[in-house]
Formats: C-alpha cells, structure tokens, sequence
C-alpha cells in the first residue's frame, strides 16, 4: 500500500492534468490552479522539515566537535537571528524600515551577489579549457566563438568596416546565432519536449516508480 | 489746519489705492476668466472620430468567462500627428450598470473582457480619447459568454499527442512481450560504473546534486529516478554519499530513494539519514554551502542532474578544480554549454530523461524510450517537407506549395 497509494494519486492527477489541458469546462479549468495551491501548502510544511533537518545537523556537528564544526555556529547563529529579526517586526516584517529588510539587505543580498560574481571568472577558466583546439569538433567550436565574439563588439565591424554590408563580422555572427545555434538549440528542445512526455507517462503509468523508493 | 491738510493728505492716497487694488483684482478675474472660456472653446473645439465596427463575440474555447472585443480605431488615431490620446472600454451589465473595465493606449483595436458570468448579458462600448474630447462607439447589441466543453483549437496537437502517446504504449508492449530493443549507447550513463568506481578506489565519497527546482520540475524527478539507480552501486560498493539539497521536498524524495536502494542492495544497515541535508532555498546560498563542501570533501565523483540555472558553471568549475570526475545533465539548453566545457559528461537534454530507463534497463521503460522516437521522425519529417516546400516557393512562386506550406504550420500551430 505504501506504493500503491501514491502511484494511484501521481496516476490519477497525472490524467486530470492532460485532461483540463483539452478540456476548459469547469471543474476542469480549475485543476492547475488548486494542484498549485496545494502543492505551495505541501510546500510550506515540508520547509519545517528542511529547517530542522539544517538545525539538527549543524548542532550534531557542534557536540560532537566535527571538522570544520566553526561554520555550524555560524549557520545556527544567523539561523536565528534571521528568525528573531522576522519575528520581531510582526506582521510586516518585510516592510522597508524592518531589521529583517535590513539584515537582507546588506548582508545577505551582498553575499549573494558575491558567489554570482565568482561566475564571471569560471566563465574565464572555462572558456579556456573549451576553446582549445584538441579535435575537428573543439576547432570548429573556437572558430565560432571566436567569431561570435569578436562580432558583438564594435571592433568587429570596424576591422571589416570596408566590406559591404551584410559581409561584416557582425553580419556573419548574425547568421551564426539565427541558423546553426538556433537549429542546434531547437534540435534539443524538441528532444527534450519528446522526452518529457515520455518520462510523465512512464510516471503516470506507474513504470517509473524509483523516486517513490524502487520497485519492491 | 496743519492737523486736517494731514489727515485728508493721508486718506486720499489710501482710498486711491484700495480703488487701484480694487481695479486689478476685477481685471485679473476677468482676464482669468476671459483665458478660462478660451481654453474651454479650445477644448470643445477638438472634434475627433469615435471607433468604429465595434464588434464583439465569444472568446473560444473557455469555461463561459471572457468576450472578445474588436474594433476599428478612430480615423483620428494616426501615430505622431494623431490627436487620438487613448481609448476607454465601457461594459454596459443586464441591470444597466455602465463600468469603465479599460484604459488602453493610442492604436489599440482590440480587448478581451474576463471574469464574466456566464448567466449575464453584456453590452459595450468604446470611446476614444482626445484632450478632454471624446467619441464614443455605438453600443452593441448585449451578448453572452458560452461555455465550451472541449477546446477544438487544440485538435492538432491532441492528435500528435495520440500518435506519439499511441507509440509509446506500443512500444512498451512490445517491451513487455520481449521484443529486444535497440538503443543507442550514451556515454555519460555509460560512465557511471567508472565513476562510482574510481570513488571506491580513491576512498572519497560521490556528491549528487539534485538542481535546485522542487519536486514539481520533472528534471528534479528525472534526476530522483537516476539517483534511485546510482544509489543502489553505491551501496553495493560501499562508498559515502553526499547529496545537500535546496528543496526540503526533495530531500524527504531522496531520502526515500536511497533507503530503497540500500534496501534493494540488502544494505539497509548502511542508510543513514546525514546523506541527505536540506541547505536552504536561496540559490547562492545553496552554491556556496555545496561549493564548501566540494571543497573541503573533494569528492572523487560529482553527479550534476537536474534543473540548474546560473549555478551551473560556478558548481562544475569547482567540481572540475578539485580533480572530482563530473557527470552532468540538464533540459535548460541555456546551461548545457557550460556543462559540456566544464564536466567530463553531459546528459544533453533528453538523455536526462533517459537515463534512468537506459540505467535500469528495463524492457517496458525502454519501450517508452522508443516511442520517443516516432514523435522525433514527425518532426524530422515536417522539418524536412517545410524547408523543402519554402525552398519551391522561394524558386517558382508555386501557389499549391504556399497553401501546403500553410496546412502545414498549421497542424503544428496551436
């Protein structure tokens, strides 16, 4: 039963899904809407899980002196103040003139936008390693991107300024992105579109069953 | 006398100025409303078209909720010499109740009406705006909103829903009846035995990342079905997971994953809940927790699967420093390039989605995976006939080939 019962639920609304997709007669037009809504309640009870899981690892590490068991002091003593600075500011603890906002803010968005940040150099290192020319494939791809790039900054057209129109570095990273990367990229999507259904309706049908704890 | 020649010395002046200020303030008054009745003649001088063939009908294919509204914009609705300011929409209830339901912009000819009964009549008008002129529309005739039960618009897609949905059963019959099906080798799901084992040898634990959409993404619960696979070797193998999770969904899913495989293994013993930890749902956060973790655990193998946005190439770049080999996969095509520079394997979109069928293979799951393949011939065929067909209208004009042409977007248009 412990199977079959959500395998019977993921089934049936699975089919109702489908259905009010064809169907926009009432109750039929109302089904994404609830699903939704109940999905956000499920949601917002299982957050508590999540918190408690996160404060009971992080103490499990203070006791027992684990490495790095500083960090968890940290985590649990922010965990806190973020709650008691929610708390209280009431109600409206998200109003603009609130410690909570505050604390948001200027510490936690600025944090944030630092491990954001970190991206621009990954996308450095990366390129690096991806446009090198190992093979056929990698030499093709640098060529690209080489022209690609060089074609979204104004040097690019002004190194080809003399050519004619529609010949210029920028004309040639045009038809690039419209015609191979978009056919590329639209090769994907359908495989992906054709995958997606697959796989709902291995899970509608009860044959895909491992995220509900395996087949037994 | 000295007293009296100062005294009316005094008052005249004073009376003349009152007379003065007396005199402007008339004036001003006058003037002010001499300039008032200009402006007015100049308002009311604005004379301007109303909207004409105001029609409306029945939006299609709904529960009975919305009118279509169209009309055709005042002659005096030009762009930059137009004297049209706007447009506003009146509806006109069975009790005679008038309500300004719109405000729209200069040029607009059209408006769908929503939240409507069913069980009501509606009349409309539209007035077009100028500078405090109006004109307004003739009223329409009152109409009511018809519910429809099935939505006909969408037949084409119902019926290559059929076709593709028709084949997969079919092919998981097929399956079933053990029919053997070919399918073609994915390398990234052919190295996951190498990767498990390479972290047996190297005695470091594997870290699966999950992505950090919940359990209603359908790359999150791809990803569960792989992990419920990858789960089970590891056990056998004996080896340490770590999986930090950004959904407390997801952790409860993956925690029951990997205790069924544990199970599956005849390892229950070796389940412990510490597996599997929620972060938080920030997704910063969340990158720099498991980034911390890569770190100081350097993992010897990292599974990536799921929904990843900006993260993506921030976590596999730091998978990618600390030597760990990286399997990673994901439907956002946006994240795909930064996989495939920075992880040695890359699920490119419906191999995702394929995995776990291609994992566990499975003959009625790899007959789903087969009926994938008649909906990817349909559209390799349409491609194929569109680009042929506009290729012959491009070349000789043809007027049957445009009308083909056209049935065919059509069929693929919803």
């Amino acid at each position: 039963m412990r199977r079959e019962i959500p395998l019977l639920i993921t089934g049936i609304v699975g089919v109702v899904f489908v259905i009010s997709y064809f169907i926009p007669h009432f109750p039929f037009n109302m089904m994404d809407g609830w699903f939704s809504d109940w999905f956000s309640i499920i949601q917002a009870c299982a957050i508590v899980l999540g918190a408690l899981n996160l404060l009971l690892i992080s103490s499990q590490k203070i006791i027992r002196r684990k490495t790095d068991w500083g960090y968890s002091i940290v985590v649990m003593a922010t965990f806190f103040l973020m709650i008691i600075a929610g708390f209280s500011g009431g109600v409206e603890f998200r109003g603009p003139d609130t410690t909570f906002t505050w604390l948001y803010n200027f510490t936690f968005m600025p944090l944030s936008s630092t491990m954001y940040a970190i991206l621009a150099f990954f996308v450095a290192s990366a390129s690096y390693r991806a446009f090198r020319a190992r093979n056929a494939e990698a030499t093709l791809l640098l060529g690209a991107a080489f022209f690609v790039m060089i074609g979204r900054v104004p040097i690019g057209d002004l190194i080809t300024g003399f050519m004619p129109e529609g010949a210029r570095l920028s004309d040639l990273t045009g038809w690039i992105m419209d015609y191979p990367q978009t056919a590329g990229q639209r090769a994907i999507m359908i495989g992906i579109a054709l995958g997606l259904v697959s796989t709902s309706l291995r899970v509608i049908l009860g044959i895909e069953r491992s995220h509900l704890g395996g087949d037994s | 006398m000295s007293l009296s020649q100062r005294k009316s010395f005094s008052v005249f002046p004073a009376i003349q100025f009152i007379i003065i200020i007396a005199l402007t303030f008339v004036l001003s008054v006058n003037s002010f409303a001499q300039e008032a009745t200009d402006d007015t003649t100049s308002v009311t001088s604005v004379i301007i078209a109303p909207p004409t063939n105001l029609l409306v009908e029945d939006f299609e294919y709904d529960d009975g909720e919305k009118l279509n509204l169209i009309w055709t914009p005042s002659i005096d609705d030009q762009p930059q010499v137009g004297k049209v300011t706007g447009y506003q929409v009146f509806r006109v209830t069975n009790d005679d109740v008038t309500t300004k339901i719109a405000e729209l912009m200069p040029g607009a000819n059209n408006f769908t009406d929503q939240e409507l009964d069913k069980d009501s009549t509606y009349s409309y008008y539209v007035t077009a705006i100028a500078n405090g002129a109006e004109a307004s529309s003739v009223t329409t005739s009152p109409i009511s909103p018809q519910r429809e039960w099935v939505n006909f618009g969408l037949t084409n897609l119902f019926v290559i829903a059929l076709i593709i949905g028709g084949a997969i059963f079919y092919f998981i019959e097929m399956g079933k009846r053990g029919k053997k099906l070919f399918v073609r080798k994915i390398a990234g799901l052919e190295a996951v035995d190498d990767a498990i084992g390479r972290a047996t040898e190297m005695g470091r634990p594997i870290l699966y990342i999950p992505g950090i959409h919940d359990m209603d993404d359908v790359q999150t619960l791809a990803s569960l079905t792989i992990l419920g696979r990858v789960a089970e070797q590891i056990a056998d193998y004996d080896i340490k997971i770590r999986m930090p999770v950004a959904r407390s969904l997801v952790m409860t899913a993956a925690r029951e994953t990997i205790k069924a495989s544990y199970q599956a293994a005849g390892r229950p013993d070796a389940y412990s809940d510490d597996m599997v930890s929620y972060i938080t749902d920030e997704q910063f956060g969340y990158v720099a927790a498991v980034d911390g973790i890569m770190v100081r655990e350097k993992p010897a193998t990292v599974f990536l699967l799921g929904a990843f946005f900006a993260e993506s190439l921030i976590l596999a770049e730091t998978g990618n420093h600390v030597g760990a080999i990286q399997i990673a996969g994901t439907a956002r095509p946006a994240q795909l390039p930064f996989f495939i520079a920075a992880c040695d394997f890359t699920l490119i979109g419906e191999e995702l989605f394929a995995a776990s069928a291609y994992l566990s293979n499975e003959p009625k799951a790899l007959g789903a995976l087969k009926g994938q393949d008649v909906g990817k011939i349909i559209a390799a065929a349409a491609i194929i006939a569109g680009v042929l067909l506009e290729t012959v209208i491009q070349l000789t004009d043809s007027e049957s080939a445009a009308t083909l042409l056209g049935y065919l977007r059509q069929a693929f248009t919803t």
